[in-house]
């Protein structure tokens, strides 16, 4: 049981990034939580990972923000559209 | 009582430009982020598109027919040996054997950041310094990344269109966000 509740630290860090994005068990939040007792390296990568996350959110919003007016020029659609229909002859 | 005859779909070549091509395009580019690429995995569909059509079943609609290409396309790119993008190697960050495996390597180990990190982080530029440090990841993980972190798309769609298990891509995900940590420490955080 014991053992089981061990965790390296590749595994702590592994299961934080996934604390990011709310997907962690219950078991490995544990896991997590007594690996920091002895681990204070694990706790500063967990703030700091923490921080990055709330950067890369921001990023998400903004780039989903601008993302409706991503498209190819009117120029590079007409050239695609003669390249198109010398295919299709 | 015979049952209706199920929509049998049609594929109009002439009219894809105007129909599909922005879906296309946004549908590469939140995926790969470079303008001419997307364009060329664009081009490259409608031409598969076209050299297939007789194969078309018109089970699907037309959209659906050409996105399924258009995965394939995005797929095979990403799979390619990294070109110039993505050269970066993955750094390893723990012992992978012997009785420290697991542990930080000694060089490794996170830094403290200086007390101006927290507004650091709301400057703009900063944003686009994370694009620059995704497109150093290898395709594979940029590509995770994107859709994990930024278009938050759920874990198992990307699984199930990536074909990766989602082990795999917790790897991926931690591996990309440890490389971009320290991109982002070397070039931004530490300055």
């Amino acid at each position: 049981m014991f053992k089981k509740l061990n965790i390296t630290c590749n595994q702590a860090t592994t299961i934080c990034d996934k604390s990011q994005y709310g997907e962690a068990s219950f078991f490995d939040k544990i896991k997590l939580q007594i690996h920091f007792i002895g681990c204070k390296i694990c706790v500063m990568y967990t703030k700091q990972n923490v921080l990055l996350t709330k950067l890369y959110k921001s990023k998400a919003t903004n780039t989903k923000r601008k993302q409706d007016s991503l498209c190819m020029t009117h120029q590079e659609k007409e050239v695609l559209r003669k390249e198109l229909e010398k295919q299709n002859v | 009582m015979s049952s209706p005859s199920p929509i049998t779909h049609t594929l109009d070549p002439a009219k894809w430009i105007d129909n599909y091509s922005d879906y296309l395009f946004r549908y590469t580019i939140i995926r790969i982020n470079d303008h001419e690429i997307s364009k060329d995995l664009v081009q490259e569909t409608f031409f598969s598109g076209l050299k297939s059509a007789k194969n078309f079943e018109g089970k699907a609609t037309e959209r659906t027919w050409l996105i399924s290409i258009l995965k394939r396309k995005i797929i095979d790119h990403y799979r390619k040996k990294n070109s110039k993008k993505g050269q970066a190697e993955v750094r390893m960050n723990f012992y992978n054997d012997g009785e420290n495996e697991g542990d930080w390597i000694e060089e490794r180990v996170p830094q403290s950041w200086d007390s101006e990190v927290e507004k650091k982080i709301e400057n703009k530029e900063l944003q686009h310094q994370i694009d620059l440090c995704v497109d150093k990841l290898p395709k594979k993980y940029a590509m995770v990344f994107r859709m994990k972190t930024i278009q938050e798309v759920d874990t198992e769609v990307i699984c199930k269109e990536l074909g990766i298990s989602s082990s795999n891509l917790w790897v991926i995900i931690h591996r990309a966000r440890m490389q971009l940590r320290k991109c982002l420490e070397d070039n931004w955080f530490n300055n």
